[in-house]
Formats: C-alpha cells, structure tokens, sequence
C-alpha cells in the first residue's frame, strides 16, 4: 500500500457539482453518511428536469395515444410521437418515426427479436454466436429459442485482458445467422470493437443484434457507424424512468418481421377470420403504452444532450482511471479488477474482489458508510464461472459522480477489510 | 437504525474467520446433502453422520459471505452429539428467531423457504446459546436467507437420513 490519495480538485469535463443538484435523491444521507450512488449499472437516478417531464404530462396533457380526436388526446399523441423522434435521434436513426419502437425494457427488445426475427428466420441447425460476457437477457432468449428450433449456439471467449477472443472469430462465424452481443459490459465494461464484429457478422450474412443496455446511457452512440442490425436497451439506465426500453432495427427488418404481441394498437384491420396488422412502429406497440415513461425518456435524452456525450465519456474515463489508481496504490494485490486495464476500451463498471471478504459482506460494509453499490452474479452467470467466482461486488459511474465518490469507496473497502481481518 | 454491530458480533467473525467442522466425512456412512441460495450463489455441502437417532458428526464445506458460513459452523457446534430430535427442535427455535424479527418489522415476504414457523411461539434464546449472536440478522432482512441456508439444508439432510433408514 502506497501513500493515500485524495481527490484532485478543479474542473473536469462535467460540473458535477452543479449537476449532483440536479438529482434530488443525492440530497439524501444514508445511515448518517452522504448519499454515494456507485449503481448506475443496475439502474440510474433521475434529474429534476425528468420528474417534472413527466409531472407536467400527467398534469396537463394525459389521455390515451393513437384514439382520440380531441385535444388533450392529441396533446399526448403530440408527446409521445414526439419523444420517439427525440430518443430515435439520440442514436442515429436513419427514420425514427418508424423504426424506434418502444417497449418496457432491453430484455423484452431482445426477447421481441428472438420470438419475431427469430422465430420466421431461424431453422433447425442453424447457429447463433453469443459472447461469454452476456448478461442473461442477452442469453436466456437465445437459450429458448435454441431449445425450441434445435438452435446451435456458439460462444466468443475472453482473452486474460477480460476482452473478445477475436482469434478464432473466422471460424466461429462461419454459417452463424445471428450474432447478439453486448456493446458494453455489465460485470467487465468491456466495449467489444463492435463495428468489426458487425463486418465481420456481415460478410458472412448473419444480422447482428446490439444489447446496448449499458453503452448507450455512457457512450455516443450512431446505429450506423456500429453496425447493428437491431439495438436494444432501457430508459432507466439513462437517467430516464423504469417500465420503457426501446427496440431500434432497420425500417425494412421491421416491415419483414411477423407482430410479437397481439392486441389493440398494433392492427390496421381485425375480422372474424383474421387481422392485419398496423403500420411501423405501432405493429411492434400492442396496448396502451407508456406514455409517460416515453415523455421521460426524452427529458433524459434531451439532459443528457445537453451535457454532450462526448463530456459524459470524458468524464467517466477521467473517473474510471481515477478509480483504477487510487484502488490499485490503496490496495495494491488485496484488490483484484475483473476488468480490462486502461480507459480506452472500456466504460466506468468496476468489479472487484477484495482479500476474500465476500462481495456481500463488502457491500453491507459500504453500505453502513452510505456507498451503494451493487454484490452478486450481475446476471451474468456464465461470465461468474468463467471468472471462477460466484459473484463480484461492482461499483459504477454516471455524470452524478466525482473523485469524492470513488474516495468513499475506498474508504469502505479499507474499513471492510479491518473488520474481516 | 441497526449498525454493523448488530450484524457483524464477534462470536459471528469468529466463526467465519477460524470455521468449525469443515471438511468431509466418508459417505457411506455420512449422508452428503446440498443446500443452494439462487439469489447469490452461496452453497453450503453438510455430511452427516447420523446413528442412532444422534447426529454423531457433522461436517461442512462450500462458499458463502460471513453470515452463511458462520451460520454453518455455529450450527455444525451446537448440533454435534445431539439426538436428532433435539436437533429438529433447534432447527425450529432457530428458525422462529429468524422470523418472528422479521414478522414484526412488517415486512410481508416470506423470510425463507422452508417448513412454516410457530410466529407467535416465544423464541428461547437461552436455548440457543452462541446462536443467539444470530439474531442481529433479522434487521438485515436481505440476509436471512444467508443465515438459514445451513439449517434448511441440515433439516433436508435429515429428512432424506429418515427416509434412508425407513
Ligand atoms: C448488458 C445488459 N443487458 C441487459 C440488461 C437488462 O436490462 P433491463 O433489466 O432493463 O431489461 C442489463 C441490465 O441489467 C444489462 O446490463
């Protein structure tokens, strides 16, 4: 253990103490202690400016989309259309009136490829190439189906960096349909070079789908430029509110895809003897949606612009190496990051073990000094056994968080290893 | 507002920094049972060495946070050389300690899996001795399944001896 450091002041790429007060849950104390949220990986917090999108919609403007022919009906229509447009942006959609598609959330996107896409596309033998990084809802949709269509699934396996085995890749490809990957790590940060994996996946004809449940709320992000065929991920890990998540694929692959839930909203016609159904994206939007939740998304989307994403990665790299120095001289070989070294390819998500404290016990320990931070398998259980642990403890970064944050991380590492010793 | 005192008492560290009865016994004649916590992955593998009607010894391996595996080597202390139906009794005195707590915090969720509690049943603690350094954890409802895996796991490992026998 080297000597103790201690925050370096001064500005960086984001004001975070500006931006701390925007988040009226950092406010709070925790067991006497500041509030110190190292959990955006699971889940964010939400700006001032989010809850009041939201607020102000339930006030003024509720009433049901795509029905009504009065104004507060088409008040919300207005904002719910027009938070598609706004979150379509955000990532480079070429036709976000069409092609985003709002659902509750990154696994039920990725569940909705594999019932549609998957389900008219894929044929007995056929191969799908997963990563051993998944997180279950990257993995378990993808196990169905194997199950039901007698699927071959094959894995790309993790170099002692923590990143893609890209070796073997040629042959792994070779007559693979479908390729599902993360564009970031959950447990690893790991950012895959997902536009050559995507060429790659192309030159052999396979589509390839985007979980981007963790890189787009860190990342700028341009569906064109990685390459996806379908991109999947979650308001709520974007400063935006639980209960919506989005689907983007190509207007064409949309078109070509059979309905996923059936119900009101998603047809143009229903007779006795059948339906057709409705135009994109309604076709994949069964029911009432979330309107609210959508009109959040896009205040998210909208805070998020404004800070830039391009400060927001600068910003969590400068924290994320920040984090790597000051746990590595603090701690030296009593602390182990499963994890790719360096900031180039990687995002702010810093699992550790500590000396052999359980991950349980160090997050009850944190947990006391007010430092949330998150202890078990992160869904991703084949990665655990691959890692040859049952869990990790994982501390991650957004824009809320400065050098001050990581430093009470530290200091609850140290206390939890006085108690345990 | 509990603290980590309550959670972390010495007897608790104690027990998982120096664990009692760890190890294997030869099966047969041991029965090797294995208990799981899904949410975190903790396991506990109980041997037990059950003649007549006595557990004569207990052994145990597997990977869990402190209060799993202190839970186990308090339990694998206060369970050797008993009769098993003083042993079953425990298990349910125990169990009741990791309930009744949690009953009055108003939390609703079934604090584990295993066989119904007696609620309104007053806990002995006097009858549980060192144990008793356990009922800190009903403040800590996330972990009380970390405490009872080891004693679920016990009452299924003699159940299973029962059948064997019968
Ligand atoms: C990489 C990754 N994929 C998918 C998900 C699933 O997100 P959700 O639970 O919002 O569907 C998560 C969230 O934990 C994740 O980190």
């Amino acid at each position: 253990m080297a000597q103790v450091n201690r925050a370096p002041t001064g500005s960086g790429p984001l004001d975070v103490e500006r931006i701390k007060k925007d988040f009226p849950v950092l406010a709070q104390s925790a067991h006497g202690h500041r509030l110190v949220y190292l959990d955006s990986a699971s889940s964010s917090q939400h700006p001032q400016a989010v809850l009041d999108a939201m607020d102000d919609y339930y006030a003024t403007s509720h009433a049901n989309v795509h029905r009504g022919v009065y104004a507060l009906a088409e008040e919300a229509d207005r904002r719910y259309e027009s938070a598609r447009i706004t979150v379509g942006r955000f990532i480079g959609a070429p036709q976000p009136e069409v092609e985003v598609v709002f659902v509750k959330n990154a696994t039920e996107a990725i569940n909705m490829v594999a019932a549609t896409w998957g389900r008219a596309n894929l044929q007995p033998g056929d191969a799908v190439l997963l990563t051993e990084m998944e997180h279950h809802s990257n993995l378990v949709p993808w196990l169905m189906l194997a199950d039901e269509r007698g699927l071959e699934l094959r894995w790309i396996g993790l170099d002692d960096g923590y990143r893609l085995e890209s070796s073997d890749l040629d042959r792994l490809l070779d007559g693979v349909k479908l390729v599902a990957c993360s564009s970031m790590s959950n447990v690893l940060g790991t950012i895959p070079p997902f536009a050559r994996l995507a060429e790659a996946a192309h030159a052999v004809g396979a589509l390839v789908v985007a979980d981007g449940a963790q890189s787009v709320p860190h990342l700028a992000t341009d569906v064109h430029a990685m390459g996806c065929d379908f991109l999947a991920f979650s308001a709520h890990k974007m400063l935006g509110p639980t209960g919506i998540g989005v689907l983007w694929a190509r207007a064409e692959l949309l078109e070509s895809m059979p309905p996923y839930l059936g119900g009101g909203g998603m047809i143009r016609d229903v007779r006795r003897d059948g339906f057709s159904p409705n135009v994109l994206p309604w076709k994949f939007e069964a029911g009432t949606p979330p309107i609210a939740e959508a009109v959040g998304l896009a205040a998210a989307v909208r805070y998020l612009e404004a800070l830039g994403m391009g400060q927001v990665r600068a910003h969590e790299v400068s924290l994320t190496a920040y984090a790597q120095r000051t746990l590595t001289d603090r701690f030296g070989d009593d602390l182990q990051i499963f994890g790719p070294e360096g900031t180039e390819d990687r995002g702010g998500v810093l699992s550790v073990a500590y000396r052999d404290v359980h991950p349980h016990d160090l997050s009850q320990v944190l947990d006391q000094q007010g430092v949330c931070v998150r202890a078990g398998h992160h869904c991703a259980k084949p990665l655990m056994r691959r890692l040859g642990v049952t869990a990790t403890a994982r501390a991650s970064f957004y824009v809320y968080n400065d050098f001050s944050d990581v430093d009470a991380l530290a200091d609850g590492l140290e206390m939890a290893g006085t108690l345990f010793s | 507002m509990p603290g980590l005192e309550d959670l972390y008492r010495e007897i608790i560290l104690d027990h998982y920094r120096s664990p009692r009865n760890r190890g294997e016994l030869p099966e047969p004649p041991a029965h090797r049972v294995e208990g799981f916590n899904p949410l975190c992955g903790d396991e506990v593998v109980l041997y037990l060495l059950v003649e007549d009607d006595k557990v004569v010894d207990i052994r145990i391996a597997g990977q869990g946070c402190s209060i799993s595996q202190s839970s186990a080597s308090l339990m694998s202390a206060a369970v050797k050389d008993k009769a098993v139906e003083e042993v079953r009794g425990l298990i349910r005195t125990f169990k009741s300690m990791m309930s009744i707590h949690e009953a009055r915090l108003g939390d609703g969720d079934e604090p584990d899996s295993g066989e119904a509690t007696a609620e309104d049943e007053p806990v002995d603690l006097a009858a549980l001795g060192e144990l008793a350094a356990l009922q800190g954890v009903v403040k800590f409802p996330v972990r009380i399944k970390c405490a009872t895996l080891s004693w679920n796991t016990l009452a299924q490992g003699l159940d299973e001896v029962e059948k064997l026998a019968s």
